[in-house]
């Protein structure tokens, strides 16, 4: 009856669950933590050199290089940096606007009608036209790029934390709390805050690899950054005039540089959910 | 004569995380021990939240992942493995649930109470035998095709009841039948119970109310803080003087007929190393502090209890 | 001081009432027992008198008076399942000063343990729990008590502690209780006078 759990078995047996999670979650934000300070360190106005332009991946330049003769790797890690700044700026914000619609929609009837149709209006129209729309009216650039992705971003958590708090103040001890008589601040505050935290906290990650793969597609599209940024939109669409002469470096490296980013953020967020689900919080 | 299950020093604990990284193991039931006749009925009379319900769950083979179990449990003298548990649940051994809340609410009844089939013609079979059984117990055809938000609460009871009884089970699992029923609910409960037994079955009661196991149980055994104190007849139950613990004595001078007698104390929070009930008994000795008495056999009544053991030592 | 309620009605659904021309009065310084079937109302008429539901027919009033909603509730509920009135967020220490901070000896007379208060609710046994929850609504700007089932869940030795400590303080508080049960023989020994719901619900 005392079997070994599949989970204590393996490399890590000595760990457990908890403590395996945490280890992924600290290594993965290691490795983007490097790759953004990396990226912050490195001028944005790299060296050219002519001589150099245009050579495949060796172990001088392991991405090759491009038709100035700039290193692409030292390009992708300051593109990729910049794309997660962006993400940071555009999930928290759009956590922020998640939260507030949350807490709006609470109030009454009227709000809460009122928030349910924003969400449906904003689920009805696609992501990617949203985003072109509000970045070009905000003069594009980082600015306008992370306003349009966060405004476009809010939907999905919002949803979730509304249903969340729906039922968190229908339930006794709200109704308790109000006979104390605390104030719906007080509740919203004391009470709720704690209960959706890890909530707004799992969504925030998890909208973080949209935040970053749509920054990269609308830049790519010409309506994101300008052409001047080192973004790795820029660089997969420069990179398209050149892929037909062979250089398939260009494209190649960046746009496997920026999933792998991608990829990491996602398994943070999955990871942390499972931390908090309570369905499996003790294994 | 086999017995029909038979429950040997079964412990259950749970592995959680109490701050951060570390885990501890909190231990739920405790070195429990019981056994079951054909044509019997035992009570397992516990405060709520105290994790009988959980013995149920051991014997249906329904624990969570995180749980720990040692011990055995036999089923006619033979030990119940996963596999075993697995073949016998629904078919030898039932569950009657507590509530309507175990039932799926977007499934007719008469479905769920017939379950899965294989071909049309088990379907037919199954379905005549549960239309016998539901009629048996007053419900009309009527009622097969409600779903179960539409059942009243003595409907919804009886349902449970006869979807437990469809497979023809020789031992009934009851978790806590009469949750907040009034008193002739309460009655109609204890008589189909009883009427269990009449069918030669073995019935296993987890209640906590005391009321409820002295009028069905022929035996009741106590619960305390995870552990088995006594196990005894609900007869001598009756009188405070006829049990052995004094918990079991407290618990029978607290009823509102008996007195209302204030008792102090509280059930420890954690496990202990000595008795549980060390801190409020009031025939406590030294060794009870650090030590824990186990389960014996006084005169046919199942104590644990280091004032009886020695009784039993020098006779 | 005089709790009552007059002429209550009230329905979940437009067709069926549930509550129909319900009155009943309660002094600050009696026990009124409220008998009933399961599922007929009677927690229905504890979230009436309480304020946890407003939208019935009817008045409740304290001393004729009607009751002021935005401050602490001088009328406070005791729910059956204590484990669902408390955040499970809290800390217990927190759950309890939510409502007022009693005295160390208010707290021993309820068999309160100091180490339970750094303890999270989903670590106490509802016994435990119910204790918090009872001293929690003990607030000194409570008048009067509503008990929904309070010691249905609980073992007898637990129900004798619970009452007798509740029963002491709001005698000598001058709080009056109406204790809500299915069980005839625990509000005949409790309570000074025993309603049955059937008989003042006009259904």
């Amino acid at each position: 009856m005392s079997e070994t759990p599949w989970y204590n078995k393996g490399l890590f047996s000595s760990l457990n669950l908890r403590q395996k999670t945490l280890l992924t979650i600290g290594l993965t934000g290691l490795v983007l933590l490097v790759i953004f300070i990396s990226g912050t360190l490195i001028d944005a106005n790299l060296p050219t050199d002519f001589s150099i332009k245009m050579q495949p991946p060796s172990f001088a330049h392991i991405f090759g290089t491009d038709w100035m003769g700039r290193d692409m790797f030292i390009r992708t890690i300051k593109g990729l940096s910049l794309s997660i700044m962006i993400g940071i700026g555009a999930s928290i914000i759009s956590s922020i606007i998640a939260t507030l619609l949350a807490f709006l929609a609470s109030i009454n009837k009227f709000c809460d009608s009122f928030v349910s149709w924003l969400i449906d209006l904003f689920a009805s129209i696609p992501h990617i036209l949203l985003i072109m729309m509000i970045s070009i009216a905000l003069g594009k650039g980082a600015f306008g790029v992370i306003m349009a992705v966060a405004f476009s971003h809010w939907v999905n958590l919002t949803r979730v934390l509304r249903a969340e708090v729906l039922q968190i103040n229908t339930s006794e001890y709200v109704a308790l709390s109000k006979r104390f008589g605390k104030s719906k601040l007080w509740i919203a505050k004391e009470h709720i805050l704690p209960l959706i935290l890890s909530q707004i906290f799992v969504g925030t990650l998890l909208v973080f690899p949209h935040a970053i793969m749509h920054e990269s597609s609308v830049t790519f599209l010409g309506f994101g950054l300008s052409p001047h940024e080192p973004a790795i939109g820029i660089i997969l669409s420069e990179s398209m005039t050149y892929l037909a002469m062979g250089a398939w470096w260009l494209a190649f490296f960046p746009g496997m540089a920026l999933l792998i980013v991608v990829l990491l953020f996602d398994i943070i967020g999955d990871n942390l959910k499972r931390l908090f689900d309570p369905s499996q919080a003790n294994k | 004569m086999t017995k029909l299950l038979e429950v040997n020093n079964l412990s259950i604990s749970f592995t959680q995380y109490v701050q951060g990284l570390n885990r501890h193991d909190s231990k739920v039931i405790t070195d429990l021990t019981i056994d079951v006749n054909e044509n019997e009925i035992v009570a397992v009379l516990g405060s709520s939240g105290s994790g009988k319900s959980l013995l149920a769950h051991s014997i249906l083979g329904i624990l969570p992942y995180n749980s720990h179990v040692t011990g055995e449990i036999k089923y006619k003298g033979e030990v119940l493995t996963q596999e075993l548990k697995e073949k016998l649940r629904g078919k030898e051994i039932c569950l009657i649930p507590q509530s309507v809340n175990f039932l799926d609410p977007l499934m007719k009844v008469s479905q769920q109470a017939i379950g899965e089939c294989e071909d049309d013609k088990e379907r037919e079979e199954k379905k005549i035998r549960q239309r016998e059984v539901f009629s048996k117990y007053g419900l009309d055809e009527s009622v097969d095709d409600l779903y179960p938000f539409e059942l009243s609460g003595g409907m919804a009871r009886k349902v449970l009841l006869s979807t437990a009884l469809l497979g023809d089970p020789n031992l009934l699992i009851a978790d806590e039948p009469t949750p907040g029923l009034d008193k002739q609910s309460v009655e109609e409960t204890i008589s189909d119970i009883k009427n269990l037994k009449e069918q030669d079955k073995g019935v296993l009661l987890i209640t906590h109310e005391i009321n409820v196991a002295l009028k069905t149980a022929d035996r009741i055994a106590v619960f305390y803080s995870g552990h088995v104190i006594e196990i005894n007849t609900a007869e001598n139950f009756k009188d405070a003087d006829n049990v052995l613990h004094p918990y079991t004595k407290a618990l029978i001078n607290s009823l509102p007929r008996n007195g209302f007698k204030l008792t102090e104390g509280v059930q420890p929070l954690d496990d202990v190393i000595g008795c549980p009930y060390y801190e409020n008994c009031p025939v406590r000795m030294d060794k009870c502090e650090k030590n824990k008495p186990k389960l014996i056999n006084h005169n046919g009544v199942m104590i644990r209890c280091f004032n009886y053991e020695e009784v039993n030592d020098e006779s | 001081m005089n709790l009552e309620a007059n002429n209550i009605s009230f329905s979940y659904t437009k067709k069926k009432p549930i509550l129909k021309d319900i009155s009943l009065s309660l002094k600050n310084n009696e026990i009124i027992g409220l008998i009933g079937d399961s599922g007929s109302g009677k927690s229905t008429l504890c979230k009436i008198l309480s304020g946890h539901i407003s939208n019935y027919s009817g008045e409740v009033t304290i001393d004729n008076q009607k009751i002021p909603d935005k401050n602490f509730y001088p009328v406070q509920l005791i729910f059956q399942h204590p484990e669902k009135t408390m955040n499970p967020k809290w800390k217990m220490e927190k759950v309890l000063s939510e409502s007022w901070t009693p005295t160390q000896e208010l707290k021993d007379t309820f068999g309160l343990k100091d180490t339970w208060l750094t303890r999270w609710p989903n670590e106490l046994s509802g016994g435990e729990l119910q204790r918090f929850s009872i001293l929690r609504a003990l607030n000194p700007k409570t008048k009067f008590i509503i008990a929904d089932e309070i010691s249905t869940m609980l073992d007898a030795v637990t129900q004798v502690q619970i009452w007798e400590a509740l029963i002491n303080h709001c005698k000598a508080n001058n709080i009056g209780i109406l204790a809500v049960s299915h069980d005839e023989e625990l509000l005949e020994v409790i309570c000074d006078e025993i309603i049955h719901f059937n008989k003042i619900n006009n259904i």
